[in-house]
Parts: C-alpha cells; structure tokens; sequence
C-alpha cells in the first residue's frame, strides 16, 4: 500500500458525511455509496493484509501537540473488527432506506460519522486518539436514539448515554496516570511496558468500569435492552454489531496484556459475572413480549461467552471470544434485520402480533431460520464456531465456568425456538399479519450477504482465525506467566490392566452353538 | 471408494439445497425427482461398500473435504471416516431414506408443501451421513446436531399445528440437554488427549484409565467423567431414561418422518457413538455399568408404557425407545457387536412397522386411536402381512434348534444371552429387565395388531371418519363401519413395505454370523470381546429359550384380552386404576418436568426482569442518579429535548479540552 489507507478509509465516509448534511435525499445515494466505497477499501485492507508479517501493518504516524500523536495501524484482531464494521454499514444504509422519512441527511450523516469513528476506534495506536474515537462514537449513536427513535427515546438515549460515560471518565483518569508513568501513550509500547503489580489493580477496575458497560457484562446491561428497543432498525445493528464488540475489544487490546496479573486476580470476578448473565438474561430473554428486547436480552448472555473466553487465558478461549463477537455483530444484526423487516410492514415488535409469517413469508422465515440456528450456535453456522472454542478454552481453566456457560446453549435454544415459533409457526392470527408480503428485492440484497458470511465462517472459518493468530499467540504468551490455576488438571496414575468388560472364558462345557 | 463416499454423502445435500431453495419454482415432480433419486444413489454405492467389507476386501479408509479449525493446538477438519461400523450405517440409512423418500411420493400426495418436505428429509441424510462418517468428535457433533435440525424443521412440518410447533421445540431443547454433556465431553477428552481426532483418542484410551482429572472440584476418574458426559448426549439423541420425553411427542412430525428419523436411524446415534467410541467406554468400568443400567432401565419403562397407549404411533414409539435400551445395555455389558446388530435388524422391522402404521393410518383418513380401528385385516390385505412380519420380527418369532427366525429373533435374543453370560450383578439385572421386556414387547405388539386388524370394526365412533362419511355414530345405526371402505395404499407406499419385510424376515438369518461372530468383519472398528462372545453361545437352554417362552407368553396375553374376553383391559383399570393410570400418564415424567425446570424458568425470568433489572438495578442505577440530577438541571432538559448541533459540538468540545488541559 503506498497511500495511507486507513486515513483513506476514514475521510471517504467523513467527506461523504459533510456532503449528506446538504444533500436531502440525494443523501440515501452518497451514503450507501460511501459505504460502499469503505467496503471495497476494507476489502483491500484485507488482501493486502500480510498474514504472518509484522504485528503492526499500515502503520501511519504524525506527532501532534505534546506527544500526544495522530498514529494509526492495525494488527489482525484489529482488522477484522474493522472488517465487521465496514461489511455492515452498506448493510445499514440500505435497511434505513425506507424507513426513515425525517431529516434523512443529517440521519445519513449520523451513521457516516460514526463509521469514521468505529474504524478510527480500531485502528488507533495512541491511547488519547483511541480514547477520542471510543467516546465520540457514542454521540452519534445518542443522536440515532434520541432523534430516529420510538416514543421513549430520551429515556432510553439518556440511560445509554450516561451508563457509557461514567465508566470511560473513570477510564481516562487511569489513561493519564499509565501516561505519566510510561512516559509514552503509543499503545504497541504500552502493551509490552511492565505496570507495577499495585497500580495495575486499579487500572484494571477503571478500564472495567467502562469495558464493562460497553460489553455490557451483567449488571450494567440495563441500558442495553432499552437502547435497542428505542433505536431505528439500522440502529441496533450498528450498536449490537459494533459498539456492543467495543467493551470486548478493550479487554483485548488493554486489559490482558496491559495487566495481565490483575487480570488474572480478577478473572474469576469477570467469571461470577459472566455465569450471572447467562442465565439471568437468558431467562428475561425467554418472558420478553417484545422481539427486540428479547434479542437484546440474549445479546448479553452470548457477549458473557466473550468475557469467560477472553479471561480463559488461552488460545482457544481467546480466538473463540473473537470469533463470538464477530459472529454475534452478524448474527444479532442479522436478527434485528429480521425484526426490521416485519416491523416496518406492521409497526409493532410485540410477537404476540404475528404468527404463522412461514405461511405468506416463505423465504423470510427462512432467513430468519438460519439466524435463529446460528445465534443458538448449531454447528456449520459462525455461531458454534465462537461458542465451541471459547468454552473449550474456558473448560481448561474451570469445568464449572464451562459447565454452566454451556448451559446457555439449552437457554438458548428455549428461548430463540420459542420466538420463532411464535413468529413463523402456528397459524395466521391476525389477517394484517397474513397478508405481509415476503422480503422484497431490497431485503434480499441486505440479507444474503450476512447468510453467506455466516455460514462461510462456520464451514470455513481458518479465513478469519488466520490473520488472528499471530497476533492472539503473542498475547497467549504474554498471559501465560500469570495464567490462573486450572481446576481440571489431570492427574495420570497406573492404567488398568485390562478393558472394562474382559471375562474369562472356561470353554465349551454349555449347550450348543447359536 | 473416494468418489464413492463424497458422492454418498454430498448428494442428499445437494438434492436438498436444489428442492429447498427451488421450492415452488421447480414444482412438486421435479423436487420429488431430484431427492428421491440422490437418496437411491446414495444407497446404490452402499451397498458395494458394505459388501466389501462382509467380504473382506474393503480396508478403513479416511478421505479428506476441507479443513475446518485451527486454534492452537485443537484442530479438526472436515474428513469422511468409512470403515466397517460406518458402512452398516451406510446401508441401513441409505436404504431406509431412500425407502422412505419414495413411500412420501404416497403419504404426502396432497400435501401442499412437498419440496420443503423432501428437502428436509435429504438434508436430514445428509447431516446422519456426517455424523457416522466423522473422523473427529467435533464432526460428529455436526452432525449430531444437524440430524437435531432436520428433526426440529420435520416434527414442526405442519406447523400451523400447535402441537406440532410445541414438539418440535421439545424435541430441540430436550436434546440440547444431552448436547450439554457431548460438548463438555469433548472439551474434557481434548483436555486429556489434546485432540479431537476418534482414532487418537481410541489408541490412547487405555492408558488413560488409571489417571484421574479434576470436575466441579472433585476428583475423577478420567475416562469415566469423559465417557460419562458423551454417554448424556448419547441419552438424549436416543431418547433413554430422563431424556426420553420428547421422542413420543415427535410423532407430531408425518409417519415417513417418524419411520426414518425417530425409528431407524436418529434415535440409533447415540448407540452408534458407543460403538464408535467402544475402545475408550472400555477404559471406564463405572460409565459402562451406567451405560448398562440406564439401557436397562429405559428397556423395561418404555415397554410397560407401550402397554396402555391408544394412538398407533406412541405405542410403536414406546417401542423404539425400549429397543434402544436393549442396544444400549448390549454395549454397556461389551456386546458392541451385537448392539450394533440390533440397530441394523431393528432399523428394517422398525421402519416397517411405521410405514405400514402409515399405510393404516392413511387408510383411516388421517386417524390414529386404535380404538376407532378394527377389522382392517381384509380391508388393506398387503398392509396387514407387512404389519404382520414386522410384529413377528419384533417379538422375536424363531426357534434355536431349527436355527431359524425373523430378525429380531436373531438379534434381541443374542442380547439376552450375552448379558446372561457376562454375569455380573449389573447384566444379570439387564437380563432380567430385557426379558421382562420382551414379554410387555410381545404384548403390545400384539394388542396393536388384534386393535387393528382384529374384531369388529369400530370407525364410526372417529372424528376423521364421521367428516369423511358425514354421518354420526347414531345416524350410521349398526354399521359401525359408517359405510367408508379404506383403501390400500398406493404402490409408492407399498414397494418399501415389501422390500423392508423382506429385511425383517431374513436380515438376521442372513447377518447374524458377521455381525455377531467375526471378529475380522469389525476389523477393529469396534471393541471385539472374543470371550463374551464365546459364552454367549454356551449359555444354558432355558436362558436361549427365555425370549421365545415370553414371546407366546405375550401373545397369549394379548389374544385373550383384546380378542377372547375384551372386557378384560376395562376391569383391570377398573381394579388397578391408579397403576394404569401411572403407566398411562407416562410415569409422570411430563408433568414432573413442567413442574422442576418449565415453570420455574418462565417464574425466574419474570422475576429477574421485574424485580432484578426493573427493581433494583434500574432504581438505583441510572433512575436513582437521574432523580438526583434532575433537580438542578432543568436546563439541560431543554437542550436535549432538541438543539443537538449543540449538543454534540458541547460534548467533541469538552473532550478536547479536557484531554488537552491535562497534557499541557
């Protein structure tokens, strides 16, 4: 690459964003182009990406104001979150088409500036430009709630607004003090810099109180359901398929190889928390009423899939937390695609309104099947991918973290077979519901695609583990000094001498051949 | 064999995705055409496989698809294992779908959804041809689970039906509690061996007895803890003791569906994963003696509930799960062999013995109580005789000295004599459980074709048939017949009933000395105990004549209850209502289960949602400082219920500030 691509990758939707605050709605065109245009950039990122090559690639760096610097690069953790985010704001636009008929261009904007803001989040590598990027996209995400939304939308932009920026000031005051301390707020240095065993505690807890809820881990997950009720379709793709991946992102990148020995004292706190979420959300999720909370609900009990794997301390736990999230960014905006579609031909999410939708939507209850399978983690899906190594990771540290993680795949199934049953089964109850037409041509464009990569990543998923792999190894052998104890270690002794059912035979003394 | 395999195993999917996706497009015929006839491919290459095997000139072969995970040290790819367990099950799925496939040509005529019907059935072969081709544990639980979806998609076909949409969920929910074990099974078993590959872990099985492994902060023995994790999988895929409940709510799903999936093969995973994995259960003496128990167990419970069910399909699914456990405690006791054969005879008879209920059942306008039958014997003369060898297959109608017999014979029996002559307390209990099963086997089997085929007509008094005739029970007067003549199936329906009734006629003459006896045909694909096998066949007389001494036993029984004193069955209820009544009500496992796990959990979520999430952490969380904020903020009320230029530039611009204030 001999132009700055992630720069590139950041001002075509910020230029596209300006352009859209005049434009009217001619904005719905620049927009889905723009995204386009990112998407095919970030596929390039991708191509060029050099698998095995060095840690940082595309590296760009311009020293600001008092060591506080413009530096960009990604590793391959990095670059699939990029990836994720980019592959799915085309997805957005498009689902936001219709839909939307008041202020179309400064909504349009909205989602630009905040695709800016993502890519920016992920790509940053100083802390203070990272710290930039994480909060402000918060903003145009409170603006998508709070002006696009449903009726209660101040209540709910301001339960997430305030939920998010308590935890990141605790989380900045922590940043200045690492600065202070390291002389440096280049994050690569900051990865490998030794934090004394003391401050590294209460570093750790102030970057949790802002991971946390941005994960968000139980019990800051209560403005979660209410964010997603309230927002617009696009809305809570973006926010369950990027911003909820963020908190998980930040663990990743600062907590573990940050502090890695508080990070190991605390691990079974992140692991009571997980156990917590899922099953208390998976039970709210099975009693919701509404589709979207129910879908927020189980976004909670698949991100404390991330939490135990990430906090495994090993390989599988790592890669299985990555390829959950990226999976769940899919998945559930796939499931609030689904929620969309119906919503926008009958304006309700209550399940109670519909049913029997296999009847007149054949291949709308079709994709929602393949979503439904693959949120409930069936394997051949990207789902069961994520969830199988996270909990095979999480099993060698604790059979009992694994043992009652993995009860969220029961919970799961309950839960989601219900809604859908609920949906497409049973018979048409109400004739407005029965007379929806299937998805049209538009629904089909934002649908395939989120199919295929799922099952992509369920059948082949080395496409997106490779350019991790390097980059989680690293971090494993980082982790490893301060690994916690595992409870499931295995204790060899001497073997039997012989099989379970080995009998002797006296010979042919009985009565006959058979 | 390369070509052969992929072919076997990737045309059903594809004949799948082309009838799924094509649907309404291609129309009826031509989605009929394309699965039906990739499902006789399929059986067309088995077969040779199988042969080659019988004969000795097929070795174990593994063929590489695709890799599939690399994550540290765990990988696992996509690969078809076929040795000699895979290709008897290769025969018996193969043929009994492609059997199947054809009969729906029949059953499903005027269904209106026939491409998605066919669809779903391939993909269901093509997800069982995954799991009994996998080379790795991983891929079997793809397949595993994926048999659970096409499972899930055929019990819900008609799904406009509640009932059908409440089974389908049971069905998935109730397996995904055993799929709750298999998976920490297969975490524990790479946490030992450091490898999900099958025959890794078999070679290095043995040396693992001895050790021990830490779960849920006990101490265990490994190979017992691991095996008994994959064993609850095993219980829930082929519906044993505890996680049965869903398989006779499964009858939801058409009756071809409930031939192939919830008799012949699904059901039989869990037995072939015992099997598959022999070599290590052998390493862990306590899970096989639970392996034994709970195969005993269910063998005995099942069968008692078949006694007293009214619809034709709950007592023939009864019946499945009691066969189950006769597979499962002949493993348990090290008679892999001879589990594995009953799965394939059982498979033929089984798949019979619901086809012809179909047929029956198709006969009848779509009833199933048996009380509303009788009489049909003349009415549907080939469903009859089909039903009939199914029945003296499955009861075990053969004689030791004359060395011959119907399938049943031959297997059933080989398992009551190897948990005779393995002659532990544990067998010796199966032994007795399986005996006394045979004899409630005998008995309801019976009860069902004298119900059915027997006595008086009785169709007036069924709902169906009243529609159909347009008269009631009164307006028909002594015809009970109402005047409707049911008709013999179509011969799309009738080929499979004759081609399975050959299998349960000779399948166990023919197989027997392979399947049971020789050690080479294996070719240690299974754990071969040469000894047990070798007592098996010198067991006393009055053991070898057991089975057969129920058998008329139960015949006896039945004939004289529902053919020569038919008052009988009213006066036992009357005399022991509250043990028919346990029985009837399926030992209350339904009703239990609603209570412990279904209501609490709909009760729990309610209350972490109201009182947890509303209550409390709403209240003092963000509500709480809302309330304090509030007060001296009414300013910022108006700013955000609109300018919000502003408020987003005050918001970018207090950031800025406050980062650059602190730096400088």
């Amino acid at each position: 690459m001999d132009f700055p691509i992630l720069t590139t990758m950041m001002l075509v939707p910020l230029a596209a964003a300006i352009a859209c605050l005049f434009a009217g709605q001619a904005s719905r065109v620049i927009a889905l182009g723009a995204t386009l245009v990112t998407f095919g950039l970030g596929v390039m990122l991708w191509a060029n990406y050099d698998i095995g090559g060095a840690q940082w690639q595309f590296q760009e760096k311009y020293e600001l104001v008092a060591g506080f610097s413009y530096a960009l690069g990604i590793d391959g953790i990095a670059l699939m979150l990029i990836m994720l985010s980019v592959f799915l704001m085309p997805i957005c636009i498009l689902a936001s088409w219709d839909s939307i008929k008041k202020r179309i261009g400064e909504y349009m904007a909205a989602f630009l500036f905040m695709e800016v803001l993502m890519i920016g989040t992920f790509a940053a590598q100083d802390l203070f430009l990272f710290y930039i990027f994480f909060e402000a996209g918060l903003i145009p995400m409170y603006l998508i709630i709070g002006v696009w939304g449903g009726d209660n939308r101040i209540y709910a932009s301001y339960k997430f607004f305030l939920y998010t920026l308590i935890g990141s000031v605790l989380m900045l005051i922590a940043m200045f003090w690492m600065v202070s301390e390291a002389g440096t707020s280049d994050i690569p240095t900051l990865m490998q810099y030794d934090f004394p065993g003391g401050a590294q505690t209460w570093l750790w807890l102030a970057f949790f109180a802002s991971f946390a809820v941005k994960v968000p881990m139980w019990p800051f997950h209560t403005w979660l359901p209410d964010a997603h009720v309230q927002a617009p379709t696009a809305g809570s793709v973006i926010l369950a398929g990027v911003l909820l991946k963020l908190g998980g992102y930040g663990f990743i990148r600062f907590s573990l190889p940050m502090f890695p020995e508080a990070s190991a004292d605390f691990a079974w706190f992140v692991f009571i928390l997980s156990m917590i979420a899922v099953i208390y959300t998976s039970l709210v999720a099975l009693v919701q009423a509404d589709m979207k909370k129910l879908i927020a609900y189980s976004s909670v009990a698949h991100m404390a899939i991330v939490t135990v794997g990430l906090f495994a301390f090993n390989v599988q736990g790592l890669e299985g937390a990555m390829i959950v999230m990226l999976s769940h960014g899919l998945v559930s905006g796939a499931l609030f695609l689904c929620v969309g579609v119906i919503y926008d031909r009958l304006h309700t999410r209550e399940i109670e309104r519909y049913g029997g939708l296999s009847i007149n939507m054949p291949y709308y209850a079709l994709f929602f099947l393949l979503f439904t399978m693959a949120s409930i983690g069936l394997p051949g899906t990207s789902g069961f991918v994520g969830e199988f190594l996270s909990l095979a990771g999480i099993y060698q540290t604790s059979s009992l973290v694994a043992l009652v993680s993995t009860t969220g795949i029961i919970l799961g199934a309950a839960y989601m077979l219900y809604l859908y049953r609920r949906v497409a089964f049973g018979d048409q109850k109400n004739a407005d519901a029965a007379a929806m037409k299937d998805i049209t041509a538009r629904e089909w464009i934002m649908m395939t695609p989120i199919a295929a990569v799922v099952l992509w990543m369920g059948v082949y998923p080395e496409s997106f583990l490779a350019p991790m792999r390097a980059d989680i190894a690293a971090l494993d052998a980082q982790l490893a000094a301060a690994a916690p104890a595992s409870d499931a270690a295995l204790a060899s002794g001497e073997p039997l001498s012989e099989a379970a059912n080995a009998m002797e035979f006296e010979g042919h003394d009985g009565e006959g051949q058979h | 064999m390369e070509t052969q395999i992929l072919l076997i195993v990737f045309a059903p999917l594809v004949a799948a995705i082309i009838a799924g996706l094509g649907n309404r497009m291609l129309g009826n015929t031509i989605a009929k055409s394309i699965t039906t006839g990739g499902l006789f491919l399929s059986a067309a290459l088995s077969w040779p496989i199988f042969i080659g095997f019988l004969t000795g000139t097929h070795t174990a072969e593994v063929v590489p698809v695709l890799q599939w995970v690399q994550s540290g040290d765990l990988t696992f790819d996509w690969a078809l294992r076929v040795d000699a367990l895979t290709a008897v099950m290769l025969v018996v799925i193969n043929s009994v779908s492609a059997l199947v496939h054809l009969y729906s040509w029949g059953y499903m005529e005027e269904d209106p959804d026939q491409p998605r019907f066919f669809a779903y059935l391939s993909l269901f072969t093509f997800a069982m041809l995954m799991l009994v081709t996998a080379d790795n544990l991983v891929q079997m639980f793809f397949g595993w689970e994926g048999v659970g979806l096409a499972s899930y998609l055929l019990i819900g076909f008609w799904f406009k039906k509640p009932s059908a949409g409440a089974a389908a969920i049971k069905a998935f929910v109730v397996n995904r509690v055993g799929d709750l074990g298999f998976m920490l099974g297969i975490f524990g078993t790479f946490l030992v061996f450091q490898t999900t590959s099958i025959p890794e872990i078999l070679a290095a099985s043995a040396g693992m007895s001895g050790s021990t492994i830490g779960f849920l902060g006990m101490r265990l023995p490994t190979m017992d803890i691991l095996c008994f994790l994959l064993f609850i999988g095993a219980m829930g895929k082929s519906a044993q003791l505890g996680l049965h409940t869903w398989l006779p709510d499964a009858m939801e799903g058409p009756t071809p569906v409930s031939a192939l999936i919830h008799a012949a093969t699904m059901v039989t995973a869990g037995v072939f994963m015992v099997c598959r994995l022999s070599p290590m259960f052998e390493a862990a003496p306590t899970a096989l003696m639970i392996v034994t128990i709970v195969g005993a167990a269910t063998c005995f419970f099942a069968a008692t509930i078949g006694t007293t069910q009214w619809d034709i399909k709950r007592v023939i699914a009864y019946s499945t799960c009691s066969q189950l456990g006769y597979m499962f405690f002949a493993a348990g006791i090290g008679a892999y062999g001879v589990a594995m054969f009953h799965l394939f005879t059982h498979a033929f008879f089984k798949a019979l013995l619901f086809l012809g209920a179909g047929s029956v059942i198709h006969a009848m306008h779509h009833e199933q109580d048996m009380r509303y039958y009788g009489g049909l014997r003349k009415a549907i003369p080939i469903t009859f005789v089909a039903m009939l060898l199914g029945t003296l297959a499955i009861t075990g109608l053969g004689v030791y000295h004359l060395g011959a017999g119907f399938a049943g014979f031959w297997s059933k029996d080989a398992i009551l004599e190897a948990a005779f002559a393995r002659g532990t307390t544990t067998s010796t209990i199966a032994f007795w459980a399986g005996v006394t099963a045979a004899l409630l086997t005998s008995f309801y089997s019976w009860r069902l074709m004298f119900l059915t085929f027997w006595g008086k007509p009785r169709w007036i008094e069924s709902e169906h048939i009243q529609h159909t005739v347009h008269k009631t029970p009164e307006e028909a007067g002594e015809d009970t017949t109402g005047g409707y003549h049911p008709h013999e199936s179509p011969i799309a329906m009738l080929i499979p009933l004759v081609v399975l009734s050959t299998g349960a006629v000779l399948a166990g003459q023919v197989f027997a000395p392979s399947f049971i006896d020789d050690a080479s045909f294996w070719a240690g694909s299974i754990f071969y105990n040469e000894n047990l096998i070798h007592a098996l066949h010198e067991v006393p007389y009055w053991v070898k004549y057991s089975a057969f001494v129920v058998m008329v036993l139960g015949f006896i029984g039945a004939y004289i209850a529902y053919i020569a004193k038919p008052d009988i069955p009213a006066k036992f209820v009357g005399t022991f209502g509250w043990l028919h009544n346990f029985v009837f009500r399926k030992w209350y496992f339904d009703e239990l289960y609603d209570a412990i796990f279904v209501k609490p959990a709909f009760w729990l979520g309610r209350q972490f949602w109201k009182l947890g999430d509303i209550g409390v952490i709403d209240r003092f969380g963000p509500n709480g400082i809302a309330a304090v904020v509030q007060r001296g903020s009414v300013a910022a009320k108006t700013i955000q219920s609109g300018y919000l230029y502003t408020y987003a530039l005050i918001m970018l611009l207090g950031l800025i500030a406050a980062v650059t204030y602190v730096l400088l």
